[in-house]
């Protein structure tokens, strides 16, 4: 469904007058309306867009310099904190919510042009794989309506599938923005832990999180990734950029005697045969453009997920401390005293799968269990530090699958908890490790796509998206 | 492992200042226990010697400067979430 050229192509329309910002927008809209059988969209920044298009307009008429992105429209999970409509996080809790700033990505995307014209639909608070647990409705996968789209990003990458916008942004924190981009066929890029400020974006685990852009081609999240990188006096975990930059301009890397591993761990028993197969065909073009392949073996791998879901929930309890009804979000109007107002607002604002996980995080943070789970998780996490370092001595980059299967099929995990957190199983890493990693599509298995990961080492995002975009051209 | 009691969930769920119905203690004490069997796994794993790792980028201590920086919101703006005001008050319940 490609209604948009390339983010590059599509400001210089802008700029040239070939299109215009309120032509953009308009057709943005418009589409967003015609698509809503998808549920990718909670709610439409309608006013403010056309305003901000109206002025970028009036701008170019007047011969003035404009933003690397005018006139783009793009979407935003509705997790990031927005002017023109309600920030909700899919949830209850949140419902009405209309944020008194914006997210510090938001504004420097805004400062270059761009407009945020929708909210896309997520796991309620970021948790899930499936965007099955928004407190709203499901989001349906653009390639088959009985399928997910993915999650917890579900909505950002089926808008950007079916063609709302030329972007849209997700955040990531065990793969809620490479899962769903491999779900449904587009680019998804998790950035290095700390290049992209977090400030205005729902907390979900601190340690992990990282905010990125879901695109239909490696440039395009190269520029974006450009535009939002870099140290923010609002998020003290933020890291210099690269000085190079993040925008490809056509810069190549020499695939010819790079050194690639194929993480042996990911591509054992568990691995549905088609997938397996889009994926060995993608180790081969690698091969053919004269990478040297080499088997890499993580042995910590396989613990992964059972660190991830002992960090994860505790970081998620302490940050949905907050919501307690007092100063913004769900209030029990019927409270009698102030504990039971915190209580009652806390148990109807919140839906199931933000309460298990803050009931686990409770627990593996209460005392007498500290130790045993979250010290012992942080230090087995320590364990697949090293071995990713070690594993980066001798290759250039990782690859493997996104997810060990393709989209399920709607409610086909709803009933187990633990299966639906399974789907994890190759994305949590990158977000233990802090390291980048991109999902770029690779073929079909059956009539769906499959997403090929590829990792790099900390704050090497620059090369991990050239080698991408290289892959992205022998692929075509 | 064994199952986590009825007991242990209200406990949590005290702590996390959650209300639960019979039936959701009952799903949860299902689910937690399945969940806290699955992490486990890290009990067989030898971590002698190392230390754990909280922070992924190596950054400690980042400070500014304590002044004050303009983002041009004002308390109104702030306060416009609040469920319940008077004035430029945040308007609780009665405590006990």
């Amino acid at each position: 469904m490609v209604h948009w050229k390339t983010i590059k192509q599509e400001a210089n329309d802008v700029a040239n007058g070939t299109t215009s910002a309120l032509a953009n927008v308009n057709k943005s809209l418009k589409l967003i309306q015609d698509n809503e059988e998808f549920g990718a969209i909670i709610s439409v920044i309608k006013d403010r867009s056309i305003e901000r298009a109206k002025f970028i307009d009036a701008q170019i008429a007047k011969g003035q310099k404009v933003g690397r992105l005018a006139g783009v429209p793009f979407i935003a999970k509705d997790n990031f904190l927005t002017f023109g409509s309600e920030t909700t996080a899919a949830s209850n809790m949140l419902k009405g919510f209309n944020a008194p700033y914006q997210s510090t990505a938001i504004e420097k995307l805004e400062a270059e042009g761009a407009i945020c014209v929708a909210k896309a639909n997520l796991d309620a608070f970021a948790h899930g794989g499936s965007t099955e647990n928004s407190d709203f409705f499901v989001t349906k996968n653009p390639h088959d309506k009985t399928r997910v789209a993915g999650g917890s990003s579900g909505g950002s990458a089926a808008a950007v599938t079916l063609g709302l916008a030329p972007f849209a942004l997700g955040s990531d924190t065990g793969g809620s923005i490479r899962e769903p981009a491999s779900f449904c066929g587009v680019v998804g890029l998790k950035p290095t832990y700390g290049l992209v400020s977090r400030s205005g974006v729902v907390a979900m685990a601190s340690s992990t999180d990282v905010i990125g852009p879901i695109t239909t081609n490696v440039a395009d999240a190269a520029l974006v990734l450009d535009i939002m990188s870099g140290k923010d006096l609002l998020d003290s975990t933020t890291i210099d950029n690269d000085p190079k930059g993040y925008e490809l301009n056509g810069a190549k890397s020499n695939i010819s005697g790079m050194r690639i591993g194929v993480i042996k761990e990911y591509m054992d028993d568990g691995l549905d045969p088609e997938v397996k197969k889009v994926i060995t065909e993608s180790i081969e073009i690698f091969k053919k453009a004269g990478a040297v392949i080499v088997d890499v073996s993580l042995p910590s791998l396989p613990t992964a997920l059972a660190v991830y879901y002992i960090v994860v929930p505790a970081e998620v309890s302490s940050n949905l401390s907050r919501y307690d009804g007092q100063r913004f979000g769900h209030n029990d109007i019927n409270a009698k005293t102030l504990e039971e107002s915190y209580v009652n607002s806390r148990s109807q604002g919140f839906g199931s799968e933000a309460k298990r996980r803050i009931m686990i995080g409770t627990h593996v943070l209460s005392s007498g269990y500290y130790d045993a789970y979250y010290k012992k998780a942080q230090t087995v996490r320590t364990k697949l530090i090293n071995e990713f370092n070690n594993s980066f001595k001798s290759v250039d980059a990782l690859i493997g699958p996104v997810t060990p299967e393709v989209a399920f099929k709607i409610g086909a995990n709803s009933d187990d908890p633990l299966k639906m957190y399974l789907i994890d199983i190759m994305t949590v890493a990158a977000n233990l490790v802090g390291v980048p990693a991109i999902s770029i599509p690779a073929g079909l298995a059956g009539d769906m796509p499959v997403g090929l990961q590829i990792m790099a080492p900390q704050q090497k995002d620059r090369d991990l998206l050239i080698l991408a975009s290289e892959f992205e051209g022998l692929i075509k | 492992m064994s199952k986590l009691t009825k007991e242990e969930i209200l406990k949590l769920a005290f702590l996390a200042r959650l209300k639960l119905s019979d039936d959701e203690v009952e799903k949860y004490q299902k689910e937690l226990s399945s969940i806290l069997e699955y992490v486990k796994h890290l009990d067989n794993v030898d971590v002698s010697g190392l230390e754990p790792t909280y922070q992924v980028s190596g950054l400690v201590n980042v400070s500014r400067k304590d002044q004050i920086i303009d983002y041009g919101v004002s308390n109104e703006e702030l306060l416009k979430n609040v469920p319940v005001r008077e004035g430029m008050y945040i308007k609780v319940r009665r405590m006990i």
